[in-house]
C-alpha cells in the first residue's frame, strides 16, 4: 500500500465520550481536532473541546451523524486530513469508508472489504470456520432437514431467522419433539416479519460468557492479539461492566482465543483495531460470534492492562506505520474493570432517564471517559451512556472494590443512573466469584439490584432539612443574624417533608430537637451550612453533603446517596392534571396513536405507543371511558410526565 | 474599642443562688405559657382540629418565612384576670416574604375566639406597635365577635379597632385579613376595613347579622352562605378579593399579597459588625440578684448582650449609679442607659439628660435597662434640686424621638420607672425579665409609709395606736403590693410586651431594633425647657 502522508488534523465523525477520547490522544500527538455536532449536541463538551467544530443541522442520527456527505463536507471545510469514525454510527459502513478514501482522506479504520466481509452474520461464520476459528455448529434448515442438522450439532438448539433480528422468529429448542413445530413457527414468523422464511439452527449455549479478543493489524503483515476482555455482564446485549483479563480464561484458553482471533483478522486482510467476539460455554468451549471492525467502547480495559494507547495505534497504523514493539510483543499487567454509567431508572425496569446533570463528579485517581460534565443536559436523542469509569489494580478483587468505592462516592445529581446497580454487582458474591454470565442481569429483579444503596434515608433527610434551613437563614435579608427559627414562645417544630419522610426540627436552648415522622431522633449538630452538615445521629458522627437544586436535595454521605424531593408547603394552584390524563411514563417518541377523540375505550386498551431506547412502551387506558383529548401525534417527542391522552 | 471583661465571680454563693432563683421563675413562667399555648384546652382543640382546621399558632407558623424568628407579644395577657391567659388571641411580629409584619390571630378554641376586654387590650397594643413601627398588619380572623357577657366593657371602646384599621390604611400601612371562619357582626368590619381580604371557601362567614338576627329584624329567611359565605363575597358582594380553596391556600395567598406590597424599610440597616458577645449568654441567669435589694452591675449584662461585648462608656466617672454608653446589637448602633445602683441622684439625672440629647443628635436609638428604686429622697437632695434634675431627665426622655427600647432587669419603682422610659413614656417595646417588679415604691416601703401616716394621724387625734393591727395591715399591704408588682401581674395587664428569658435578651433586642428601623430614625430637634 502506498505510503500515507502524516496526519495533521483528525475529524471525529462521532459524538460524546468517544469523540473526547480520540481528541485526548490527538492532543498528545500534536494533531489538530475537528468535531461535528448535531443541534442536540450543540452544548456538549466534545463540541467545545475540539479545535474546530462543524454543525450538522438537526438532531436525529439519520440527519446528522449518519450523513457521510455532510461529514466529508465538514472535513473539506476544516482541512481535516483524516477521519476517525469512533464506534457506532458510520464506523462499520464500508461505503462511507470508501467515500472517505475516495475523497483523498485517511480513513482511521479497517479496509472496507474487511468491514463488508464481517458484515453478514452467516457469511462471516463460514469464513471463520474455513479459517479454522471455532464457530457454533449449525446450518440453514427446512422442516425436512432440521432433525438431522439438530442431531449433528446437539441440543439445545436455537432456531433463528437468517435475514432478521430483534429476536423475531427465534426459538430455543431443548428436545427433538419440539423441533419440527418450532421450525414451522419460526419460518411463519420470519416470513411475516422479514418477507423471507429462511431459518437456520445454531447450537444454543445456556448461561454463556461473552469473551472478546482485541486484535490489531498493520500494513506490514503484523497481526497481534492484545488479549481478551470479558463482557459477560450485559443486559439485553447491552454491555454494562467489562474487564480484562477474564476471570474464566486460563493461559491455554487465552492462547487458543488469541490464535483464533489472529487467524480471523488474517482471513479478511485486516488492518487497524478490531474485536473478535466469542461465546464461551460453561465447560470452557469458545465459539466465534462476530467480528467488530472498529474500536470498542470497552477498549480502555485493554489499554490499562497492556499500557498501550489504542487510538494512538489506530492513527499510527492508518498512517502506514508498523505497530510498535510494545504492541507486537504485548504483556499484561494487573486487572482492569470498566463500568458504564447509563442514564436509566433501573428499579422502574431500566427506563431511560433524562434531565440536567446538576453535578457530575467522580473522585480523582480513576479513568473517566465521559460524554458529560456538570450542567450537561441528557436528552433522548442518543445512547444513554453518560460515562465509563475504569480502574486498574493488581488483582480483580482489588479492582472490583476500588471501582465500587469510587462509584459510590461519585456525585451524580440531576439524572437517575444505574450507579447503584453497578456498585451492587461489583460487590456481589456472583461477580466476585467470576460467575456472572450474559443472562445474569435478566434474571435478577431490577427493583432489588437497582435499589438505592442506602435503604434508611432518615439521616439524609435530617441533613437535607437542616441544610435547607441553613440556606434559608443565609439568604435572609431581614433579621439575618437572629437564631434559626427562634421563638419567644416555642410551640411547633419547623417542618420539611420529603414525600413520606417528614422531618421536624427546632434549635432549642438545650440543643437541636429532631423528629422524623413524629418520632424523636437522638441527634447532635456539630456544624451546618447550606451544603455540608456535620451531624451525629445515635452517637455516630458523619459528614453529609447536600446539594439543593430547586426542590430536590441530592444528599451524599459515606453511607450512600439519596435524592429527596421536597413536598411543597402549599398546594400550587392549577397544577393538578385533569382526571383520566394518561401521562408519558418516560421520555420518548410517539410511534403509534390508536386513541381517537370521541372513541369509547376500556381500561387496559392501548391508546398510544411510545418508543424509547429502542423499546416500545404501550400506554393503556386506566379506566373505561371516552377519549376527550389527544394531545400528541405519531412522531411527537414527549417528556416524561407529559399528558398524552385524556379519557373522561 | 473597649471590650467588657468577664468579671463574674462564680465562687460567690450569690452566683448559684441567683441562677437557681431565675430558673425557678422561668419554670413557673413556662407553666403559664403552657396554659396560653393550650388555647381553650384539649377538648376544644380536638374539636377544632376535627373540623380540619389549623390552630392559630399553626397558621402563623405556615404564614411566616421558614426558619425566621417570631416574637410573640403579650403571651400572658389576662394573667390574673377572670379571662383565660393569652386573651384568646396570638399576636406577634413575624417575617413574611422578607417583610416584618404584625400578626394578630384569633384563637377560636377559646370561647369561639370571642373578644373580651383583655383581648381588646392585647390586640390594641399589637396595633399600636404596628402603627408606631409601620408594620403591615395581617389579621387571621376566626372570632365569634364580642364576648357577650362582657359586652359592656367591649362595645364602646372596642369600636376603636375599626377606626384604627382604616387609619392604618390612610397612613399607607397595609392591612390584610385572612378570614378562616366566623367574622360576624362587628367582626365583619375587620375584613371590611382591611386593604386586602382573603376568605376560605365554605369556612369564612362574614355578615352583619346572622340568619336568626335577620329573621328577628326583618322576617327574612336566609342562610349563612347567602348572607356571608366566601363564594358570595368573592363573586357577588366583592368584599373578598381572593377566594381560597382551603386554609393552606389562604395562607399561600396571604404570603403572595405581602410579597407584592413592594415594602421597603424607611430606616437604615445594621451598620456595625454583628459578632456575638465574647461571654456566655447562659450566665445572664446568674447576674440579676435574687434579692432585689442587692444591686448588680449592668455591665455584666451588656458583656453578654452587645456585639463583641464592645461598650464605649460615656461619663464613667460621673453619676456612677447610672451607666451610659454606646454599643451595637445585631449591628444596630444604640445608646444604653442602665441603672447600676438603683438610686438616681442629681448627677445621674443630668448625665442621662445629656446622653439622651446626644443620642438624638446622632439619630441613635436608645436602650434602657431598668433596675431602679427611684430618685433619691431626703433633705439634702431636695434642697439640691433633685426634682429639677429628675425633671431634666424626664423632659429629655419624653421629648426624645429616637426609638426607645426598655427592658426591666429588676426593680422599677417610683419615678425611676418614668425617667428610665417606663410604659407611659412610650418605648417602642418594653420587656421584662421574670424577676422584674414594678410599683410606685417597694412593698415594705409602701407599707411602712402607710404605717407612719396612720400613726401620725392617730397621734394627731390623741388616739392610741394599735400595734397589732398595724403589723397585720403592713403584712397585708406588703403582700398585695408584692403580688401586684410582679412581672407576671404587669405582663397580665399588658403593661409590658412580654416576659423574656434573660438568655434571649440579645435576640429580643436585636429583633426589636430591626423592627424599629422600619420607620425613619430621626432624633428630636428640640426638647422642652430644661429647668436650670
Amino acid at each position: 500500500m502506498a505510503a500515507v502522508s502524516r496526519i495533521g488534523s483528525i475529524l471525529v465523525a462521532n459524538r460524546g465520550e468517544i469523540a473526547r477520547r480520540v481528541f485526548r490522544t490527538c492532543r498528545d500527538l500534536g494533531i489538530a481536532t475537528v468535531a461535528v455536532f448535531s443541534d442536540a449536541d450543540a452544548d456538549a463538551p466534545f463540541a467545545h473541546e475540539a479545535d474546530g467544530a462543524v454543525r450538522l443541522p438537526g438532531s436525529a442520527p439519520a440527519d446528522t451523524y449518519l450523513r457521510g456527505d455532510l461529514i466529508l463536507a465538514a472535513a473539506a471545510r476544516t482541512g481535516a486530513d483524516a477521519i476517525h469514525p469512533g464506534y457506532g454510527f458510520l464506523s462499520e459502513d464500508a461505503s462511507f469508508a470508501r467515500a472517505v478514501i475516495a475523497a483523498g482522506l485517511t480513513w482511521i479504520g479497517p479496509p472496507p472489504e474487511a468491514v463488508e466481509a464481517m458484515g453478514s452474520k452467516l457469511a462471516a461464520k463460514e469464513l471463520m470456520a474455513a479459517a479454522g476459528v471455532p464457530v457454533l455448529a449449525g446450518g440453514e434448515v427446512d422442516p425436512m432437514t432440521a432433525l438431522s442438522v439438530a442431531e449433528r450439532i446437539g441440543y439445545p438448539v436455537l432456531v433463528k431467522a437468517s435475514y432478521g433480528g430483534g429476536g423475531r422468529g427465534m426459538r430455543i429448542v431443548r428436545t427433538e419433539a419440539e423441533l419440527v413445530e418450532a421450525v414451522h413457527g419460526a419460518r411463519r414468523e420470519a416470513e411475516a416479519a422479514f418477507g423471507n422464511g429462511t431459518v437456520f439452527l445454531e447450537r444454543y449455549l445456556d448461561q454463556p460468557k461473552h469473551i472478546e479478543v482485541q486484535v490489531f493489524a498493520d500494513d506490514h503483515d503484523n497481526v497481534v492479539a492484545l488479549f481478551e476482555r470479558d463482557c459477560s455482564l450485559q443486559r439485553r446485549h447491552q454491555k454494562v461492566i467489562e474487564e480484562a483479563p477474564s476471570p474464566v480464561v486460563d493461559a491455554a484458553l487465552r492462547q487458543r482465543l488469541c490464535e483464533a482471533s489472529v487467524a480471523a483478522a488474517r482471513a479478511v486482510s485486516y488492518r487497524g483495531a478490531g474485536t473478535v467476539e466469542f461465546v464461551v460455554s460453561a465447560d470452557g468451549e469458545p465459539a466465534f460470534l462476530e467480528m467488530n471492525t472498529r474500536l470498542q467502547v470497552e477498549h480502555p480495559v485493554t489499554e490499562f492492562i497492556t499500557g498501550l494507547d489504542l487510538v494512538a495505534l489506530q492513527i499510527a497504523v492508518a498512517q502506514g506505520d508498523p505497530l510498535p514493539a510494545a504492541a507486537l510483543e504485548p504483556s499484561m499487567t494487573g486487572h482492569a474493570i470498566e463500568a458504564r454509567l447509563y442514564a436509566e431508572d433501573v428499579p422502574a425496569g431500566y427506563l431511560p432517564a433524562t434531565g440536567t446533570l446538576a453535578r457530575f463528579d467522580v473522585p480523582d485517581g480513576v479513568r473517566v471517559d465521559s460524554a458529560v460534565e456538570t450542567g450537561s443536559v441528557i436528552g433522548t436523542h442518543y445512547d444513554a451512556m453518560l460515562a465509563k469509569v475504569i480502574v486498574h489494580a493488581d488483582t480483580r478483587a482489588a479492582a472490583s472494590a476500588r471501582l465500587a468505592e469510587v462509584l459510590q462516592r461519585s456525585r451524580i445529581h440531576g439524572v437517575t443512573t444505574n450507579r447503584d446497580l453497578l456498585v451492587r454487582v461489583l460487590r456481589s458474591p456472583e461477580w466476585l466469584a467470576g460467575e456472572v454470565d450474559t443472562g445474569y442481569l435478566d434474571r435478577v429483579d431490577p427493583a432489588e439490584i437497582g435499589a438505592p444503596l442506602l435503604a434508611d434515608q432518615r439521616m439524609h433527610a435530617i441533613a437535607a432539612a437542616l441544610a435547607g434551613a441553613a440556606a434559608r437563614r443565609a439568604a435572609a435579608s431581614t433579621q439575618p443574624g437572629l437564631p434559626s427559627g427562634w421563638r419567644s414562645v416555642p410551640s411547633a417544630l419547623q417542618r420539611t417533608s420529603y414525600g413520606e419522610l417528614e422531618v421536624g426540627y427546632a434549635f432549642r436552648r438545650t440543643g437541636l430537637v429532631v423528629q422524623v415522622g413524629g418520632e424523636p431522633v437522638d441527634v447532635r449538630l456539630w456544624s451546618v451550612t447550606a451544603d455540608r452538615v456535620d451531624l451525629e445521629v445515635d452517637g455516630v458522627r458523619r459528614q453529609v453533603d447536600v446539594h439543593q437544586v430547586g426542590d430536590t436535595a441530592y444528599v451524599d454521605s459515606p453511607l450512600g446517596s439519596s435524592v429527596l424531593v421536597e413536598t411543597p408547603r402549599f398546594p400550587e394552584p392549577g397544577t393538578g392534571a385533569a382526571a383520566g390524563s394518561l401521562a408519558a411514563p418516560m421520555p420518548g417518541t410517539v410511534v403509534r396513536v390508536t386513541a381517537e377523540v370521541g372513541a369509547a375505550v376500556q381500561a387496559g386498551d392501548v391508546l398510544v405507543v411510545l418508543e424509547a431506547m429502542k423499546m416500545e412502551h404501550p400506554v393503556r387506558a386506566a379506566v373505561d371511558g371516552t377519549v376527550t383529548e389527544v394531545r400528541i401525534e405519531s412522531g411527537s417527542q414527549v417528556e416524561a410526565g407529559a399528558v398524552l391522552v385524556v379519557v373522561a | 474599642m473597649p471590650v467588657l471583661a468577664d468579671r463574674l465571680d462564680r465562687r460567690d454563693p450569690a452566683y448559684d443562688a441567683n441562677r437557681e432563683a431565675m430558673l425557678s421563675l422561668l419554670a413557673d413562667l413556662e407553666t403559664h405559657l403552657d396554659a396560653a399555648r393550650g388555647g381553650g384546652g384539649p377538648k376544644y382543640v380536638e374539636r377544632h382540629r376535627g373540623r380540619g382546621k389549623l390552630l392559630p399558632r399553626e397558621r402563623i407558623e405556615l404564614l411566616i418565612d421558614r426558619d425566621s424568628a417570631f416574637l410573640e407579644l403579650s403571651p400572658l395577657a389576662a394573667y390574673g384576670s377572670s379571662f383565660p391567659v393569652g386573651a384568646s388571641t396570638v399576636t406577634g411580629i413575624g417575617v413574611i416574604e422578607g417583610v416584618e409584619c404584625m400578626l394578630i390571630a384569633n384563637d377560636p378554641t377559646v370561647r369561639g375566639g370571642a373578644t373580651n376586654p383583655m383581648t381588646a387590650k392585647k390586640t390594641g397594643r399589637a396595633m399600636e406597635i404596628a402603627r408606631e413601627n409601620r408594620l403591615p398588619l395581617v389579621t387571621l380572623v376566626e372570632s365569634g365577635g364580642a364576648d357577650l357577657p362582657t359586652q359592656a366593657e367591649i362595645f364602646i371602646p372596642g369600636g376603636g379597632m375599626f377606626r384604627n384599621l382604616t387609619q392604618f390604611s390612610a397612613a399607607r400601612i397595609p392591612t390584610i385579613a385572612l378570614v378562616f371562619g366566623n367574622s360576624t357582626a362587628g367582626g365583619a368590619y375587620v375584613p371590611g376595613m382591611c386593604d386586602h381580604v382573603v376568605m376560605v371557601k365554605e369556612r369564612a362567614k362574614v355578615f352583619l347579622g346572622g340568619p336568626p338576627l335577620v329573621k328577628m329584624a326583618t322576617g327574612e329567611d336566609s342562610d349563612d352562605e347567602s348572607l356571608g359565605g366566601a363564594e358570595m363575597h368573592a363573586r357577588t358582594s366583592g368584599l373578598a378579593d381572593h377566594l381560597a380553596e382551603d386554609e393552606l391556600d389562604a395562607i399561600r395567598i396571604g404570603r403572595s399579597i405581602v410579597a407584592r406590597l413592594n415594602w421597603r424599610k424607611a430606616g437604615p440597616g445594621p451598620s456595625q459588625p454583628d459578632d456575638p458577645p465574647l461571654h456566655d449568654e447562659d450566665e445572664l441567669l446568674a447576674i440579676a440578684s435574687a434579692d432585689l435589694r442587692v444591686p448588680f452591675d449592668p455591665r455584666d449584662v451588656l458583656a453578654r448582650v452587645v456585639d463583641g461585648s464592645r461598650f464605649d462608656e460615656f461619663k464613667p466617672l460621673y453619676g456612677t449609679s447610672l451607666v451610659t454608653g454606646w454599643a451595637s446589637i445585631h449591628g444596630y448602633p444604640v445608646g444604653i442607659l442602665a441603672n447600676a445602683r438603683g438610686v438616681l441622684f442629681s448627677e445621674e439625672s443630668e448625665k442621662a439628660a445629656q446622653f439622651i440629647q446626644l443620642a438624638n443628635s446622632a439619630d441613635t436609638p436608645l436602650v434602657f435597662l431598668q433596675n431602679t428604686t427611684g430618685y433619691m429622697v431626703g433633705k439634702e437632695y431636695e434642697q439640691n434640686g433633685i426634682i429639677k434634675d429628675g425633671a431634666k431627665m424626664i423632659n429629655a426622655v419624653s421629648n426624645s424621638t429616637v426609638p426607645h427600647l426598655t427592658l426591666i432587669l429588676g426593680a422599677s419603682y417610683g419615678a425611676g420607672h418614668y425617667g428610665m422610659c417606663g410604659r407611659a413614656y412610650g418605648p417602642r417595646f418594653l420587656f421584662s425579665w421574670p424577676n422584674a417588679k414594678s410599683a410606685v415604691m417597694g412593698p415594705a416601703q409602701l407599707a411602712g409609709v402607710l404605717s407612719i401616716v396612720s400613726r401620725q394621724s392617730a397621734e394627731a387625734r390623741g388616739l392610741p395606736y394599735d400595734e397589732e393591727k398595724d403589723a397585720q395591715m403592713r403584712e397585708l399591704v406588703e403582700a398585695q403590693i408584692e403580688s401586684e408588682s410582679l412581672a407576671l401581674a404587669n405582663s397580665g395587664r399588658v403593661y409590658d410586651d412580654g416576659i423574656i428569658d434573660p438568655r434571649d435578651t440579645r435576640t429580643v433586642l436585636g429583633l426589636a431594633l430591626s423592627v424599629v428601623h422600619t420607620t425613619e430614625v430621626r432624633g428630636a430637634r428640640g426638647f422642652g425647657v430644661f429647668r436650670m
